[in-house]
Order: structure tokens, then sequence, then C-alpha cells
């Protein structure tokens, strides 16, 4: 009796396993044609190569923006240049999550791997493995260590967002100036961090003497979070006058609290979010204008910059210039930087004719 | 090889000697494991490739090492839900040392140990001395220690330690691709296996988990045993903190965030009873190879991770509800016969 | 008196402080007590932050306490009728994600859809997965931490594969929706008022009703449950469809409050709701505690968070100070059940 009743779970167990890897044969059998190119000859006047295997590797897989940037900015660009087109990564943003599909993405011979760093340092041992593998990586959003990587794709200057930044929540709160405060994602982001200290840099200057910063908060990114630091930036900040927040979750987060708050119209808001998030409070009046960049324009470019890269038209030093289809010639900068170009302004006069 | 020498023991615990050292759902996670390597190497590509062994392996020491320590815990009828945060704090606490420099490696890592036993130690205190549920304790010092692991090094990451610190941590076995530090895990894994399967003391904790009240009246040192079991699993998630910090050459104080799930599915799938008293090492050794490599074999394959959460839950699932179904199924054909035993 | 118990003697005794379906006076004061106890640590801590920033009271502010309070203490709600029975439930994040993400899915769809009817939606896939829950504990007779630790990851697995990062805005989802999750009645939030029925409703459930009754009995002590003729599977199964209902409802309320919804609403939250069950007096192991204790300390938690910025204490110490409160919570309840032991072990023998 013992052994039949073992031999029934066992058997059932198998079943399901072969099944499951049954399964799994059937996804890994498309991709197991594209082999990786071996030609690594000088091609810096020519076009990128077919059939490259483009994986993107976004902090999560269940953000909206990242969705934005892969699946319609660097998918159509790679269709473009008749490459495969993959986008993988954890549920979570989390570096060690990350490690764990960067590997598995230098098994699978990916020619180019476009990521955005979960944790500058701790993503590099891996990106290293992989790069010594024979994969071109490109970062995007969030940098690594320049040694780590080939280029990075920044989707604007540090300084020329915390101009913009800058100028908006002047502009909002008035000539009167007061107290501001920043709404960040999480403390480790490299890029929030690089802004919020040009921003510090700006503020610094004459014609923004009248305001003043009290605080830095963080929503790491998560809607629940933000809502609340905004909240509580309100309540511990009684002359309150401006919040700039410079990401995505963390703008629609601080827009829903002060639109349903009786601060509405009276504590600015400005910061960096996509139109689609924000169309409503700019109309409510809660928001008088916010920029951003076109994340699927951020993917787009680099995929074009992953291609070029695989294809040894550039090789990521300064100077390597190549062309990025509809969005046109491109220069690497100064550390492997490729800047997609200034941020954008959305107010309401113009935001309907966005939609993303 | 097995336990089965019937000495004069003072508490029989009965199914832990019955089972052996070898029991059958051991077997069953073991050929499981074995299946899912041969269907994996035979239909996805790269699953064949030594580089795979060296990332699974690489991913798995953390959980395998906690899983030792937590495997004698459960098996006491006990649970250790703090133990991620403590390899949080421990990162932190050895970031900011480094930091304010402190450059001597020997001294980081007795530091880190000792910080593990002190953090188990708090465990242990609450659970014997005060008699508190371990569940709600290391619920409570789960918050805590993350908590004081955020107040040490706030949201800033430590990540400048020597290069050689870091690549000296995953090198490789000279000649091979498997890191090293794997040795590390199979001589704790020899040692608690032997203190589990091979001495009174093991003896001591399946009769604990059975019945804590009946093993003390028969002069088993119960709380001492269970204070020493927590500290040991402070130490041994402390020197997980360590091999954290250098393999991903970052000490933040999120590291290692959710991963006492990890290490309790494990447990748990390695067929050790949540409710005490059953399970072998074996078993949750294959369980934490086996969680590993299918995981990454299925990453290969280019499962989504969204659908890769829910093969975690369901196998966690027919972990327990299995052998729960197959026991009542058994004593369904068992109760047919008149002649049955009197009952128990 | 002889319906109670006496405390398991000497500190082996992992079994909860007992009270049974007749909780006699003295007992009863005891818990009594420590509802007050936490009332005070509340006040307290209002108090305290009130004198450093007046602002801290502002109707805004407490408007927003309030409001930060309804989801989790809806949670804690359900949670402590689970815990009640000497069962847990850490799948409650994951239900209220799945269901915060099907009500705005279906509210993006049908604008015109009364509220009413997505909140019975809401409420009733939450209800479907506790039912998940309780089936197979119930039924397989499988310890609830394993099942709803695995049905923990299934739950948001589900989610995140339907919302493949998609997310539904603020913009998407119908006026009066939103509204009510800003709206107040007499200066008390609408949302907050859900709590208030469901908290009550619980509550007197518990009290009165023989099968509310029952739920301790089976904490107490399952086994004597099952002899003494409690269907202790089906109660337990209820007991699990009612905390999934009630996160269902939790869920259908973070979409009217967040606007925003993405795959991961209520991620990590189970911890948050145990932890408030336990600092609101409800044992680990099952048979005593009251609801009211449960919400009570789901208000403080979330008071705390937001008093620490007030109070100029860096925010990082916030996980740390649930963690001691947690250690704290339980170790006066032991040292309660010990003393009421000790008293009624005392009264008993001078034949009081």
């Amino acid at each position: 009796m013992r052994i039949t009743g073992v031999r029934l779970v066992a058997t059932t167990v198998l079943a399901a396993l072969t099944l499951a890897m049954g399964a799994c044969a059937d996804d890994s059998g498309s991709d197991a044609g594209a082999g990786s190119g071996t030609d690594t000859g000088s091609n810096s006047s020519g076009t990128i190569k077919e059939g490259l295997k483009v994986a993107f590797l976004p902090k999560q897989v269940n953000n909206p923006y990242f969705d934005t940037s892969d699946n319609k900015g660097g998918k159509v660009a790679v269709g473009e240049f008749k490459g495969t087109f993959s986008q993988t990564g954890p549920s979570e943003a989390s570096p060690s999550a990350q490690v764990s599909y960067i590997n598995t993405l230098s098994q699978q011979q990916t020619d180019v791997i476009v990521v955005s760093a979960n944790d500058k340092d701790a993503i590099c041992g891996a990106l290293t493995e992989a790069k010594s593998a024979g994969a071109k990586i490109v970062t995007y959003d969030s940098d690594t260590k320049p040694e780590c990587r080939d280029v990075f794709v920044n989707q604007a200057t540090a300084d020329g967002i915390a101009k913009s930044q800058i100028k908006l929540i002047s502009d909002a709160v008035g000539a009167d100036g007061g107290e501001i405060a920043i709404l960040s994602a999480t403390a480790n982001a490299t890029n929030q961090n690089a802004w919020i200290e040009m921003m510090k840099t700006e503020l610094a200057k004459p014609e923004y003497s009248k305001l003043k910063l009290v605080d830095t908060v963080y929503g790491d990114d998560k809607d629940e979070k933000s809502f609340q630091e905004a909240q509580g930036l309100l309540a511990k900040h009684p002359n309150l006058k401006g919040i700039i927040s410079p990401t995505t979750v963390g703008v629609a987060a601080a827009a829903r609290y002060l639109s349903g708050s009786s601060y509405k119209g009276k504590v600015q808001l400005t910061g960096l979010g996509t139109p689609n998030q924000m169309r409503a409070f700019v109309k409510d009046g809660t928001v008088k204008a916010f920029a951003l960049w076109n994340p699927a324009d951020l993917g787009y470019l680099a995929a074009y910059a992953g291609g070029a890269l695989a294809s040894g038209m550039i090789t990521g030093k300064e100077g390597d210039k190549f062309k990025a289809g509809k969005l046109g010639d491109y220069t690497v900068g100064a550390n492997g930087e490729i800047v997609l170009g200034d941020p954008f302004t959305f107010d309401s006069s113009n935001i309907d004719q966005f939609n993303f | 090889m097995a336990v089965e020498t019937p000495v004069r023991e003072p508490v029989s615990p009965p199914r832990a000697t019955a089972r052996g050292l070898l029991g059958s759902w051991d077997l069953l996670v073991l050929v499981a494991l074995v299946l899912v390597v041969v269907v994996g190497t035979l239909t996805i590509d790269g699953v064949g490739n030594p580089r795979f062994y060296r990332f699974v392996v690489l991913e798995a020491i953390p959980i395998a090492l906690i899983a030792l320590p937590m495997t004698l815990i459960v098996i006491t009828g006990e649970i250790d839900l703090s133990v991620a945060s403590t390899v949080g704090l421990t990162c932190s606490v050895m970031g900011k040392l480094w930091q304010s420099g402190l450059t001597s490696l020997p001294a980081l890592i007795a530091i880190s140990l000792v910080l593990g036993a002190v953090l188990g130690a708090v465990n242990g205190l609450f659970v014997t001395v005060f008699g508190l549920p371990s569940l709600a304790v290391t619920i409570g010092t789960l918050a805590l220690y993350r908590g004081l692991a955020y107040v040490v090094l706030g949201d800033k990451a430590v990540a400048d330690y020597p290069v050689e610190w870091t690549r000296d941590m995953i090198a490789p076995i000279p000649g091979t691709v498997i890191p090293w530090f794997v040795l590390v895990v199979a001589a704790l894994a020899v040692l608690f296996g032997v203190l589990l399967h091979a001495t009174p003391i093991g003896r001591g904790l399946y009769a604990i988990g059975n019945n804590a009240e009946a093993s003390a009246y028969s002069g088993i040192a119960v709380m001492r045993t269970k204070f020493w079991l927590f500290v040991a699993t402070g130490v041994v998630a402390a020197l997980a903190g360590v091999f954290w910090t250098f393999r991903f050459a970052s000490a933040r104080a999120d590291n290692a965030d959710g991963l006492e799930l990890s290490v309790v599915a494990a447990v748990l799938l390695g067929g050790v009873s949540i409710f005490g008293g059953r399970g072998g090492l074996l078993g949750v050794v294959a369980a934490v190879a086996l969680l590993g490599t299918l995981r990454n074999a299925l990453q290969l394959a280019d499962v989504p991770a969204n659908a890769l959460t829910i093969v975690t839950g369901t196998l966690l699932i027919a972990s327990v509800v299995g052998p729960n179904v197959v026991r009542m199924a058994r004593g369904r054909l068992r109760r047919r016969p008149p002649e049955e035993r009197t009952q128990p | 008196m002889t319906a109670l118990p006496t405390a398991p003697p000497g500190p082996t005794g992992p079994t909860a402080p007992t009270e049974q379906s007749a909780p006699t006076t003295a007992v009863h004061r005891v818990f009594v007590v420590r509802e007050l106890g936490i009332a005070l640590a509340l006040l307290l801590l209002v108090a305290v932050t009130f004198a450093t920033n007046t602002r801290f009271l502002s109707a805004q502010n407490v408007k927003d306490l309030l409001l930060g309070s309804t989801i989790l203490a809806i949670l804690a709600v359900g949670q402590a009728i689970v815990i009640i029975t000497r069962n847990v439930d850490l799948s409650v994040g994951s239900i209220l994600g799945l269901a915060a993400f099907a009500t705005g899915t279906m509210l993006q769809s049908a604008p015109g859809l009364p509220i009413p009817v997505a909140i019975v939606v809401g409420m009733a896939l939450g209800a479907a997965c506790g039912a998940v829950n309780g089936g197979l504990i119930a039924a397989a007779r499988v310890p609830a931490l394993v099942v709803t630790l695995g049905t923990l990851y299934v739950f948001r697995g589900i989610d995140y594969t339907w919302a493949t990062g998609r997310q539904i805005n603020a913009a998407d989802m119908p006026h009066g929706f939103l509204r009510m999750g800003n709206a107040s009645i007499l200066g008390i939030p609408v949302l907050a008022l859900f709590a208030v029925v469901v908290l009550v409703a619980a509550g007197l459930f518990l009290r009165w009703y023989r099968s509310g009754r029952e739920l301790y009995a089976i904490g107490s002590d399952p086994d004597a449950a099952r002899l003494y003729g409690i269907p202790v599977g089906r109660r337990v199964f209820w007991a699990f469809v009612t905390s999934g209902a009630l996160a269902g409802l939790a869920g259908v309320l973070h979409a009217a409050r967040f606007g925003t919804i993405d795959a991961n609403a209520g991620l990590g939250q189970e911890l948050n709701v145990v932890a408030a069950v336990v600092v609101g007096g409800v044992a680990i192991f099952g048979g005593s505690g009251s609801v009211y204790g449960a919400a009570l300390g789901a208000v403080l938690l979330t008071t705390i968070g937001s008093a620490l910025p007030v109070l100029g204490i860096n925010p990082f110490w916030q996980r740390a100070a649930v963690g001691a409160l947690i250690l704290a919570a339980i170790g006066l309840d032991r040292s309660l059940a010990v003393r009421m032991a000790r008293r009624l072990r005392g009264g008993s023998d001078r034949g009081r």
C-alpha cells in the first residue's frame, strides 16, 4: 500500500514536470535558430546586422514606464533592423533578481543586453561576465559603473532635467517663492540622486534665491508609499509651497493626493510624468506643467545603440557616430553616454496631443 | 548508515526512526531533481552547460545555508522568520564598519558572526525564557532587524570593497566552474546532518517536535536546545550576509529582502512538517537544489518571472497537500479490512 | 467558572491564554484592559505629536490618518477572525492586489457600472480566493501558514500575469468612484465608514452569535471543539472566506482611494496586517482577542507611520519601532495571561 501511494504521487509529479518542461521546450525552440554574429570586423559606415538577439531587462517587468520604453520603443527599433526582440526581468525591482536574469541572458548568447540598473554596483559583476561571453551591454534609464557597460543611453542630461524642474516649480510657485520639497524614487537610484544634486546647484543661483529646499523624501517608486510620503510632507511643513517629484510614479501619486485634499491649487506640484497619468490633474488645475522625455524614444534609441555596437559600427568611445532610425544621428559623448535630448514640457495647451 | 539502531530511547520519536535517513519524500524530491536536470538538459539550450550550474549554485548558496539550521528549528516545532532581516542587518553593519575604516577582512567576518549570534540569541531569549510563540516573536524581529538595518546604513549602498574580496568570494574551485563557497555549505550540511541524524541531540529534536512537554519530562533540555538552535540560525544567517555582501559587491539595508519565504518554502518542500517532528536534511538540501535548478531552467526557457511566481506557490502547496492526500487515501484503504488494529 | 481551563503552567506551554465561548468577568476585564492599553498608547502618541506640531490634528491630517488606517483596519478584522481560529492568512496582500486590479479593469471598461456592483464583485473575487485557501486547509487538513504562503505567490502571480506592466490611471476611472475615495460625511471619510461597519458587524457576530463564539473554542483547542461537535472544518473554511472577502473589499477601497493601480498594490501588506492584529492583542495561537483590538492595532501602526516624520524622527526608525512594538505587545499579553492564570488558580484554591 505504502509503495503504491508513493508511486502515485511520484507519477503525478513527474507527469506534471514533464508537461511543464515540454511546454518550455516549445518556447525556447523559436530562439534557438538565431545564432550570434561572430564577425567583429570594423563596420563603421555599414548597416546594422540582421538577426541580432536584443533583450531588454528593465528594473522590473510590472512597470508601465518600462512597458512603454521596451514594447513601444525598443521592440519597434529591433523590428526595423530585423533582429529578435525580447523583454525579460524580475517581477520586483531587486538587484539580486536582476543579476539572475543577466546570467540567463548571457547563457542564451544574447547579442545585446539593454538594462536599467536596480543597483549601480550589484549588477556590475554579472554584466562583466556577460560581456566576456560576447554580449554588448547598453544601459538605459539608470546607469551602472561605466566600466561594466559599453554605452549609457541617457534620457536627458542631469543638468537639463534639473534646470527644467527648477524652472517649472519656480514658475508655478510664483515670484514670492517659499519652501519646496522633493519626492524622489528610491534613495539608491543613480539618476535620481544626480538630478537632485544638480537641482541643489541650480537653486543656489540668485534668480531662485526665494526658493528654499526643506526636505527630500523617498516613495520607492511605489504608488502607495509615494502617496503617503506626499501626505507626510504636507503634515510636516505647514509653509510648503511646492513639490518636485522627478519620477513618474511619485508625481502621479502626489498629484492624486493633492487633487483630493484641501491643498489643491495652494501647493504646487511638478515633476517628471507621463501625459496619460497626468492628464486629469493638469485639467483639474492640480498641476500647471510637468516634463518628460518620450520613454518609447528612449527604448528606441537604446535598441539602435545596441544594434550599432553589436554590428561593430561603434565601440562606445567618445565621438562615435551612428544613425538611430527615425530619431536621426547621435554621437557618443564622454564616458560612453548618449543623450536622448532635452526634456519636453507638457501643459494644458499641448497635453491632448500625446498618448503614452 | 541509517539510524535504525533500536537503542533504549527515553522518548521514542516513532516516525523519525521509522523513516530512517532516506524517507520516501526525500527520495521523491531527489527523483524530481534528477528529472528536472535530465529533461532540462535534453530540451532547454544551455541547461547542460557547466556555467548553468555555476549560476544555480551561486544563487542557491544563501538559501541553502540558512535552510540547514532552519530545518532543525522547524523539526522542533518552531520557526524563524527573521533570517532575511538578519542577513540585511549584517550587511548594513559590515558596510558601516568598512566605511568607518575597519579594513581587516577576518575582523569584519568575525564581528558579523558575533552579531548574528546576538540577533539569534534575542530570538531564542524571547521564545524560551519568556515562552512566547516563535512565529510572533520572529515576525517582530523581522521588522525590528530590517528597521535597524535601515537605521544603520540608511538607504545608501556601500560598494567600494577591494576587488579581490568580491572576486575571491565567488571564485571557482580550481579546475571547475563551481564556486568554492559551496564547500563551506557542504561542510555545514554534514555538520548539521550528523547532528540531526546520528546523535542523541538530533533524536531529541524530533522528540521535542513530536511532544515538547513529554520530552521535557523525560529529561531533554527543551529550552536550552531551542535557544542554541536560534543562536546557530543567527550565526549562519550572518554568514549568508557576508557572502551576500561580497557576491553582489554591495551592502544595502534591503539585501535579501523576502529571502525568508524562499527558505521556508525550501524547508517545507523538503518534507519537513511545519508542526515539527518530521523531516530530514537530505530532503531539504535536495529541495533547495530542485527549486534553484527548476527556476533557472525555466528562466532560460523564457518563462516570464510572473509565471515563475505561480510555479513556486503551486509547488509549495503541492508539497503539503500531496503527502496529506496520499496519507488520507492510504488511511481509507487500510481501514477497509475488518481486522484493523485498535484505534491509536 | 468551571468553563475556564487554567492556562498551562510554566513557560513550556505554547498555548495562548484561553478564553472560552462565554467569557467570565475576570477574563473579560483583562481583555478590555488590553484594548484600553492600546487606545491609551494611541492617545499618548497623538498627544505628543500634536504638542510638537499642532498641524498633526488639522482636519486634513485627521482625514488622512483615518483614510490611511481604513484599508489596514479592514484587513486586520479579517485576519483577526482567522487567527482566532488558530490559523493565519498570509495571502491577504495578494488578494487585495488582485481585487484592486480587477475593480480598476472592470470600471475602466464599464464606466457606468454602479459602485455597489463594483464592491460586490470585488468582495466576491476575494471570497473566491478565500475559498481556495479555506478549501485546501479544511479539506486536505494542511497548515494554513504553508497554504497561504503558497497562495500569496499564486494570487500575486495571477495578478502580475494579468497586468503585465499595465497600469490603470485615475483618468481611466469613473469620477463618481474616485469621489467616493475622497468624500466625507460629517467630517468622516466615506471609506472609513466602511471600516466602521465591517468592524461593528464582525464584533457583534463574534460576541453574540453561537457560530462566532465557536471560533474561539476552535482556536483554544481544535480537538476538544471537534469532540464537542463543532463543525471545525466548516467554521475554518468560512473564516477564510470572510478574510478573503474583506481583502477583496479592501482592494476595491484601495482602487477608489489611490486611483492609480498597478499589479503591485498591497505588496508585502500581509506582515503589516499580522503585526496590527498581534499588537492589537489577538494571540497568534488563537482562542483570544477581539476584532476591536485588531482595528486599534491597525490605527496605531498607521499613526506611528505618520507621526515619526512629524516628530522629526528619521523615518528609517519606523520599521524598527513596529518590530519593537510587536515584541512588547506579545510580551505584555504573556505576562497578563500568566497573572490571570495565577489569579484564577489562587481564587479557586480559596474556594471563592
